[in-house]
């Protein structure tokens, strides 16, 4: 069978490429395109945006790779003064978050084998790594080759070996061969995926050496193609024409006819830069015939002739930047286009010139850059966009309405228009999306609503109390996750419990109409509204609050009441075991002298002068780091691989602000606790010996699979031993106020959320302060205990301080009566009237001495035991199920 | 009888969810706390994986209805059991153990299924999940260069639960709900050379998840790029799950029948969630849809993700029977 034959007959086996699109190359593909501008050794302007650390604008160069239409995007970072590995990690992933320049493959380009390793390890995709040789020997080789296949890319060997740079016609055949031999048979490489790069070298030197040099790479090429099955041909073409620099006519002609030959031969990929060449039909036939001689060697005076005619030629500098012809469009298509497509670069140009244009800027959001969000969405539902490209046009959007804000705002105060509502939006607890809670913002913040945003991850009480501070005519609920409809209901809940009156919008990926009705308006009786759409906020909104409001409310309920008979669904309760039956298997607890410690004192104390040195040790940082969405244990997060800085710098912050308000006073830490008699009757604790402090009321846990424990259970019944119950409420938010105007006045957000967090950990940590001296001192049932800090995390105590409003005591309830025993008034502490406490930065519970005391949780009750809780706590049941709604079982 | 051998003469049947079936047991906090962990310092409710300590019956049960009900193939429980997803619950340490006693309740299961008679070869997959963190997107909006998660991360990570689980000895290591295709290769880096190191015959598949409309993973892959970008490993299978209906998931599968050179699997949900997050798809429904697949051949494996349970395998084991398995080189 002839050669020609064979290769005819093969099977076909293309090579597969992918970013987040497929390229894949058969026989009959065309020669692919490799884009070299994202190339600190080619590209002096990326280089210099590399160094600068300009990172957007080296990814506008990427995108124009892409948009002229490279296949493959060739990025390399190897220049000495920049840390090769960090550059290839971060821009590699700052590509995959732009789906418009990650759509194709990347080929990872360096001479250093720990920058290939750093780039595999960032890309999803199928890429092609360049290079590698049998420069440094054979084991080295196959090593790579092998770590390459097993990260799945393909790769581009140089005609390089431990002799050096292959540099004529036998020389490239010879190590092309062997490489090839030796990644197919040793290493079991994919001959599919093997790119060989014959170099390509400088022509017109005026060397004799180099006369051969383009047409022993065409020969090269063509055995290559012949010999080795279904390997590739590429190479960087700008090389061959290096004597030329400064005169691109005659460059640009001299690509082009190199590639025609090249291609011809069976080079199948290359690395072109398409502003530097030309068409080849459209070179002068003359300038072309004497390229050709020199590139085909085929005359003796080839180089001298061409060095001559070059003269002649005028070396034009053509502009480098691409024309793009989006820009020659009418501004409105230049807005829609940089929406669609996320390019920030010329958005401020156009909005300014829209603005110019339009009578007000407000116009300028609701025409030209709503209708390109519109498009966005429309494209987005139909999936012709997807989520990351979303994010990006988003921004376009923000960073286009920053720019017009100072104008909205100085026409508004020219107008004196008064804000036409006060809208409060946060996305809930637990969720991250803001990305159409944002939107429905930009929206409504341009028809003049006021906004309050909360931001991301924002736990209820703060949306409630906002919500109140604010005095917001309505409140607006974003969420994308699944979990978020849960708390969504909860506020809803929350509200109805507050007594608030104000419309609640829901919107978000996850939400529906449905779910909406069936769980969420069912709660809340102030109308509940499922605004799914940024467009359809403002027209809701605007009704909401015009006269006709209350009415369109009760449509509204109406109309979410049909839906929710259409679903008429029961819901599924957990069994329950009667009241009487987890009484009768309740745990018994032994009662005795070393189980019941007699305390130190009765009755109770305060404390005002708390030095926040003594607290400080007593600090739990890990919660502290998860305030800020750092994920990791204390201590070990402050060197973890990926957080670790961030830690760290918080935690200095943290460090510098604590010796500010130890120095300035920032903060005041009281603390109120008490100890006195107590004897359980049932779930009841009685306080005082007969009762006459009043009482606690505890629940008890009902779950078949349950223990059936209440906190009761830890207090002996009344009888032949007194025992004995502890409380406390403790603050270290007192005179935050002062230093947290300053902040917010400075627009300081983060050292203003710093401080809160702070006080935060400080009240915890002032608990387990006073918690050990309890049990040390004041109490005094455990003299001797000697815990470090972490087995204080982990509660490794003898004795429990459980706090109202926690599983083991959802109810609230009983911090009125923990402040009324404890005067936690004369300490500067109140409950408001949804019994959080003031200041925020507090804590309060009870203390159980019994060694057998443990944390639990409730869990769901029943109706029963919600009826004889409401009968001796002596409130309607109505109320109590208020109170207990998250536990209720029906 | 080898699992190669085994795909040549039929459409082997994947088990249906492991979540749904525990959520019928209403396990409360203290189920999951077992008496091992009765004074562990967080709270375990919701660490399904974890009860293949503290209720292995259960799980050993859920197994056995499965195989009675006609799969070839047993998921272990381990879909979270990996150092990553086990950091929720503080529970770092246990990996190596729970992936060996998850093999133990599947192998458990297939003892009793002998026991009572069944002759069938069975198979037990280990269930490797795609963690809780994705190595190519970032979790802040602000901050798109960031990554939660690197590459060696997840390859010690996954390292570690693929060489408990091969030691445990499963007979294929299952890369499931890839959502980000970097996930995945780190997965089949960690998952061969945990195979090439322990010398072990153990086969790898490999199953990907198409999120939305637009037809591409959350990392924004093409069906046919995510193929491409994982073709390099000696898969025994790859295929799509969870996150759409049999259904939807028809279109995705036909580009996988027609560009994959390995055997084609789908355990797609039971329908879409309804507005609860349920779902509401009954066996029979499912298996109408299913019976589209069988019908164009699309399938070598065919099982169940979230939402399905042993009568929906039953359904579609009954149904699968019929038909003959997709032909591929292999």
């Amino acid at each position: 069978m002839s050669q020609e034959t064979m290769i005819v007959n093969r099977p076909s086996r293309p090579m597969r490429l992918s970013g987040l699109e497929p390229l894949v190359l058969t026989e009959n593909t065309n020669f692919v395109n490799i884009g070299e501008r994202t190339n600190v050794t080619g590209s002096r302007k990326f280089l210099r945006l590399i160094k600068e650390r300009q990172f957007d604008k080296a990814l506008d160069i990427a995108r124009d790779q892409v948009e002229g239409g490279a296949q493959i995007l060739d990025v390399n970072m190897d220049e000495g003064m920049i840390d090769g590995v960090e550059a290839m990690t971060t821009f590699l992933n700052l590509i995959a978050t732009e789906p418009d320049i990650a759509r194709i493959p990347i080929m990872i380009d360096s001479s250093k084998w720990e920058i290939i390793e750093a780039g595999l390890k960032c890309v999803q995709g199928k890429s092609v790594v360049n290079s590698i040789s049998l420069k440094g020997g054979e084991e080295e080789f196959i090593h790579q080759a092998k770590t390459i296949k097993r990260f799945g890319a393909a790769v581009i060997v140089m005609a390089f070996d431990e002799d050096g740079q292959a540099d004529n016609y036998e020389r490239r055949i010879e190590i092309c061969k062997r490489s090839y031999d030796v990644l197919t048979n040793t290493v079991d490489f994919p001959p599919e995926d093997i790119i060989f790069d014959p170099n390509i070298f400088p022509v017109a030197t005026g060397m004799e050496e180099h006369r051969l040099n383009a047409l022993d790479f065409f020969r090269a090429t063509k055995w290559i193609k012949e010999n080795l099955p279904y390997a590739k041909v590429s190479g960087g073409i700008s090389n061959v024409s290096f004597s030329f620099r400064g005169n691109n006519t005659v460059r640009e002609a001299m690509h082009a006819s190199f590639l025609y030959h090249a291609i011809q031969n069976g080079m199948d990929m290359g690395i072109v830069n398409p502003t530097m060449l030309e068409v080849y039909e459209e070179v002068d036939k003359e300038l072309m015939t004497r390229i050709e001689d020199v590139l085909l060697d085929r005359k003796e005076d080839s180089t001298e002739a061409l060095l001559e005619f070059a003269q002649t030629v005028a070396g034009t500098v053509k502009d480098e930047a691409r024309v793009l012809e989006w820009r020659n469009q009418a501004v409105e298509k230049r807005l829609e286009h940089s929406l669609i497509k996320g390019v920030t670069e010329f958005i401020e140009q156009d909005v300014e010139e829209a603005r110019t244009q339009f009578s007000r800027p407000l116009e300028v959001i609701e025409g030209p850059l709503m209708d390109g969000m519109n498009i966005v969405g429309d494209l987005f539902g139909e999936g012709k966009m997807f989520l990351p490209q979303v994010v990006k046009s988003a921004r376009v959007m923000k960073k286009a309405v920053a720019y017009l804000l100072p104008y909205l705002e100085d026409e508004k105060s020219q107008g004196g228009r008064s804000s036409a509502g006060k809208v409060l939006l946060a996305t809930v607890k637990g969720d991250v999306h803001d990305i159409g809670k944002n939107i429905v913002g930009v929206v409504l913040a341009c028809n003049n609503f006021e906004i309050i945003d909360l931001g991301v991850m924002v736990p209820p009480e703060k949306i409630l109390q906002a919500a109140q501070e604010h005095q917001v005519d309505m409140i607006g609920l974003s969420g994308l996750i699944t979990p978020s409809l849960d708390e969504m209901i909860h506020i809803a809940k929350e509200m109805e419990r507050m007594e608030m009156r104000m419309p609640l919008l829901i919107g978000g990926a996850t939400t529906s109409r449905a779910h909406t009705a069936v769980k969420i308006d069912p709660e809340y009786s102030g109308g509940v509204m499922h605004v799914n759409d940024a467009s359809r906020a403002v027209g809701v909104s605007s009704k909401l609050l015009s006269e006709n409001g209350p009415l369109y409310i009760l449509q509204e309920k109406a109309s979410l009441e049909k839906v929710r008979d259409g679903y008429a669904k029961h819901r599924e309760r957990k069994a329950l075991v009667s009241m009487e039956f987890a009484q009768k298997n309740k745990p018994k607890l032994e009662f005795n002298k070393s189980t019941v410690p007699t305390p130190k004192f009765i009755g109770s104390r305060q404390i005002h002068d708390i030095s926040i040195s003594e607290v400080i040790p007593y600090i739990d940082w890990t919660p502290f780091f998860q305030t800020w969405q750092l994920f990791g244990k204390y201590p070990k997060i402050l060197q973890d691989k990926i957080v670790g800085d961030e830690a760290k710098k918080v935690f200095n912050d943290a460090q510098s602000m604590l010796r500010e308000i130890k120095k300035d006073g920032w903060l005041t830490l009281k603390a109120a606790y008490g100890i006195f008699p107590a004897s359980r009757v049932g779930e009841e604790i009685k306080l005082g010996i007969d009762g006459e402090l009043g009482s606690f009321y505890a629940l008890r846990q009902s779950g078949e699979k349950s223990k059936f424990q209440c906190l009761s259970d830890f207090i002996a019944p009344k009888g032949d031993i007194q025992d004995y119950i502890g409380c406390f409420a403790v603050t270290a938010g007192l005179d935050i106020e002062g230093p947290l105007k300053k902040f917010e006045a400075e627009m300081d957000d983060y050292k203003a959320l710093m401080l809160k967090a702070l006080a935060d950990r400080l009240a915890e940590a002032l608990a387990e302060f006073l918690h050990l001296r309890i049990r040390r001192e004041f109490w005094g049932y455990a003299p001797d205990e000697q815990l470090t800090n972490d087995e204080l995390i982990s509660e490794k105590y003898k004795g429990i301080r459980p706090a109202p409003g926690y599983p083991a005591c959802p109810d609230h309830m009983d911090k009125q009566t923990i402040f009324t025993l404890l005067k936690a008034e004369e300490i500067g502490m109140s409950l408001t009237e949804s019994l959080a406490m003031y200041p925020a930065s507090s804590v309060s519970g009870y203390y159980f001495a019994h060694p057998e005391s443990k944390y639990f949780a409730v869990g769901k009750i029943s109706k029963d035991q919600v009826e004889a809780y409401a009968a001796s706590r002596g409130i309607s049941v109505d109320l109590a199920e208020k109170w207990l709604a998250p536990n209720l079982n029906y | 009888m080898s699992i190669r051998k085994a795909l040549q003469e039929k459409i082997l049947v994947l088990d249906g969810a492991m979540g749904t079936m525990i959520q019928d047991y209403k396990f409360e906090e203290n189920d999951y706390r077992g008496e091992r962990f009765k004074e562990y310092s967080y709270p375990l409710k919701g660490n399904n994986d974890l009860l293949v300590l503290t209720q292995p019956k259960a799980i050993e049960d859920i197994h056995l209805a499965y195989l009675e009900a006609g799969a070839d193939i047993l998921e272990t429980n381990t879909f979270n059991s990996n150092s990553i997803s086990m950091e929720d619950y503080h529970m770092c340490d246990l990996v190596e153990e729970l992936n060996l006693a998850a093999v133990e309740c599947a192998q458990r299961a297939i003892d009793r299924y002998r026991k009572n008679g069944g002759t069938e070869p069975k198979f037990i997959a280990g269930s490797v999940g795609p963690t809780n963190k994705t190595a190519s997107l970032s979790p802040d909006v602000n901050d798109p260069g960031y990554r939660a998660v690197t590459f060696d991360d997840l390859k010690v990570t996954y390292y570690e639960q693929c060489v408990s689980l091969i030691k445990a000895g499963v007979d294929i290591v299952l890369i499931e709900t890839v959502f980000d295709t970097l996930n995945a290769k780190a997965a089949l880096f960690a998952a061969q050379d945990a195979i090439e190191n322990l010398e072990a015959e153990v086969e790898i598949m490999l199953s990907g998840t198409i999120t939305d409309a637009s037809g591409r993973t959350l990392s924004g892959q093409t069906t046919e790029a995510f193929l491409i970008s994982v073709s390099h490993s000696p898969l025994l299978s790859v295929g799509l799950n969870c996150a759409l209906g049999a259904k939807q998931l028809m279109p995705y599968l036909q580009t996988l029948d027609a560009k994959s050179p390995f055997a084609v699997s789908a355990h797609p949900n039971a329908g879409l969630p309804n507005a609860f997050g349920e779902y509401d798809e009954t066996p029979e429904q499912m298996a109408s849809q299913i019976k589209d697949y069988l019908e164009l051949n699309l399938v070598n494996i065919i099982g169940g993700c979230c939402g399905t349970s042993p009568a929906h395998i039953k359904a579609i084991a009954d149904l699968s029977k019929n038909y003959e398995p997709r032909n591929y080189d292999c």
